[in-house]
């Protein structure tokens, strides 16, 4: 029983009591909420250190701060789902970033093309690792470590003796520098929230229809609710300064779409059952090399997104682009915000929880004047402490015989 | 025991694996509505058996006959598409998925493109174990925490999708407790119930006595018995499981 791996779906069981709601939450239920806890915990300390913090340009600018990370931890979230790893995430994004900037400025190539190019890149270094790892049985740790080595070589490589490129084409620069109008904002945010509040409970519907028991319309109408206050909250804020940033537009988007793969979708299935149990999966019928190859596909083209959104932001690409901190805090974000490193447990909003509370600790240190010393430290902290919350909640709960 | 009364029948099979002879000249059969006990010890080839019906295993002799017609099976998916269903020990359920979910995988019921229609697979596994009457809480309930009989409910029912004839069933009650055991046997009779063939690998004689009607025997990859339940005693079972009437693989004193 201690070595299974907990539930996935945990959030579509409301709790009927206020004692079943606080003993799930111990258990390691709602983890979701867990990270919005410790968002919410953070945020404060720094609001209160630095009245700045929960400026609107300040959150504007934690916006475009996490849109690169949050979109190369959507990949990362996919292979961890696996129960693989994937080393290369950051290294490939910087390659993919300098193949669309050498096309484009080197070579001339359109915008388009030249984004396309380092789109289909990301995805043919994915296979590649994918099929490496399927094909010969090499354990995806070391096939992605050759990759950060390896592509850290082609990215020299690529960048040649030039060192930087400079981006202006302005299709490429507008990714990270596009601000919706407030009316616009506006606009996406109820469209969001009415899409929202449609399928859930067109969903009830179908249930009802289909005779099946169905959640009582409140507990929808909160979760309808708990989707729109922070969505308002959010164009809210960012329309008292530049306005909604096309990044975070990007970012939610991609967000939204392979939740609705992993959740909806028979692959997104089949990813769960390789995670949670691969022989079960291979017996059942799943193609569970295409499963995996596909995963890593994704993965790095996810990555490649990254990579571009960073780049665009910066202006500019380097010989350490996709270096430094940026694969570890890919891959520390979503497990802050719960997905198991074990495979077959998380969500794809881990990405963008993961990548919030880790962009705004580094944020608020920055406002705080302190230095890189002390923000790896504290990120370090509450990395090791969500994992030890996340052990010891998941230990109760096979205590609880709920594993 | 004509051959048009089975629904599955194999004759006179032989499997080797280098010098090991793991079956020799086995004739086994299962009729609709017949619950098929394969005993025999440690090594004496039932595993092997089972692989050969489940198709896993491509016999060196003999011939796969099913609903009285001589066929051919290659490989696990021939035996599936002729409606042999096998239920392993090791359940093979993913434990981070919830009943629904294992039920339906590898075969997830969609509705646009490739999207889950899951109202659709949560009306169908209410119908299939409410008909089997199952002892699962609830159909969303994460497989990780049921019981091992429960588990095993799980996986004979997922078998049942496929609207197989046959169903093979590998040591289905080791490791469970009492209470457990006891649900699964009760499945098992619900499965004999429908007109389904059911063969039951055991090593626990209690069962075997408690749901078939008849006792196949394995001795050394030789028939070692084949006995309707209600004409033996345990003591007879165990003798032809250990060898003791049948003198070293002389099968046929046994069969008579």
């Amino acid at each position: 029983m201690s070595t299974a791996t907990p539930p996935v779906s945990e959030t579509d069981v409301l709790p009927r009591s206020r004692a079943e709601f606080l003993q799930r939450f111990t258990q390691g239920d709602f983890g979701s909420l867990r990270v919005l806890i410790t968002l919410a915990v953070i945020w404060l300390i720094f609001a209160l250190a630095n009245d700045r913090f929960l400026s609107a340009i300040n959150l504007t600018n934690l916006a475009l701060q996490i849109a690169g990370i949050g979109l190369i931890s959507v990949g990362v979230v996919l292979i961890l789902l696996l129960g693989e790893i994937d080393l290369s995430v950051g290294i490939v994004s910087g390659l993919c970033a300098a193949i669309m900037a050498v096309l484009n400025v080197k070579h001339g190539w359109a915008p388009v093309p030249a984004l396309a190019a380092a789109i289909v890149a990301g995805l043919a270094i994915g296979t590649f690792h994918g099929f490496i790892h399927t094909r010969f049985g090499v354990p995806s740790f070391v096939v992605t470590l050759a990759g950060l080595l390896g592509w850290q070589g082609v990215l020299l490589w690529v960048l040649g003796d030039t060192g930087t490129i400079n981006l202006n084409a302005p299709l490429i620069v507008d990714l990270a520098g596009t601000f919706f109008a407030d009316a616009i904002g506006w606009i996406i945010a109820v469209v969001l929230i009415a899409v929202y509040a449609a399928v859930t409970f067109s969903g009830r519907m179908g249930r009802v229809r289909a005779g099946l028991d169905a959640p009582p319309v409140g507990a929808l109408v909160v979760r309808v609710v708990a989707v729109a206050v922070p969505v308002l909250l959010t164009v809210w804020i960012v329309n008292q300064d530049r306005g909604l940033p096309l990044a975070l537009v990007i970012l939610v988007g991609f967000v939204i779409l392979f939740d609705y793969v992993t959740q909806r979708t028979t692959f997104g299935r089949h990813i769960y059952a390789v995670g949670g149990n691969e022989e079960a999966a291979r017996r059942a019928g799943i193609d569970v090399r295409r499963v995996r190859t596909v995963v890593f596909a994704l993965g790095s083209m996810m990555a490649a997104c990254g990579g571009i959104m960073l780049a665009s932001r910066l202006l500019a690409v380097n010989q350490s682009s996709g270096g430094s901190d940026l694969l570890l805090l890919a891959i520390a974000g979503p497990v802050i915000a719960g997905t198991s490193l074990f495979g077959g447990r998380g969500r794809v909003w881990s990405a963008l929880l993961g990548a919030l509370v880790i962009g705004s600790i580094s944020n608020g240190m920055d406002l705080l004047a302190y230095s890189s010393d002390t923000k790896f430290m504290v990120t370090g902290a509450v990395l090791l402490g969500a994992v030890v919350v996340d052990a010891a909640t998941s230990k109760r709960r096979s205590r609880a015989g709920r594993v | 025991m004509t051959e048009t009364t089975s629904v599955l029948a194999l004759r006179g099979i032989s499997k080797g694996f280098g010098a090991v002879q793991a079956l020799a000249g086995v004739d086994f059969e299962v009729r609709p509505g017949e619950v098929v006990a394969l005993v025999g010890d440690n090594g004496a080839g039932k595993s092997t058996l089972v692989k050969v019906m489940s198709g896993i295993y491509a016999p060196d002799e003999g011939e796969y006959h099913f609903a009285g017609r001589p066929v051919k099976v290659n490989g696990p998916q021939d035996a599936a598409d002729l409606g042999v269903a096998t239920v392993y020990q090791d359940l093979a359920l993913a434990d981070n998925l919830d009943v629904v979910a294992n039920l339906f995988l590898g075969h997830e019921l969609t509705n646009v493109g490739p999207q889950l229609d899951e109202t659709r697979m949560e009306q169908r596994a209410h119908e299939l174990l409410g008909t089997l009457s199952t002892t699962i809480p609830s159909v969303r309930t994460v497989v990780a925490s049921l019981s091992g009989g429960q588990r095993q409910q799980v996986a004979i029912a997922r078998s049942l999708l496929g609207e197989p004839k046959v169903v093979l069933l590998d040591e289905p009650t080791a490791a469970l407790g009492v209470p457990q055991t006891r649900q699964v046997l009760d499945l098992v009779r619900r499965l004999r119930e429908r007109g389904l063939g059911v063969v039951v690998i055991t090593h626990n004689l209690a069962d075997v006595f408690e749901v078939a009607d008849r006792i196949f025997v394995l001795y050394l990859g030789r028939p070692g018995g084949d006995f309707a339940a209600s004409d033996v005693t345990p003591e007879d079972v165990v003798a032809a499981i250990t060898g003791v009437h049948n003198g070293n693989g002389n099968a046929k004193e046994a069969t008579a």
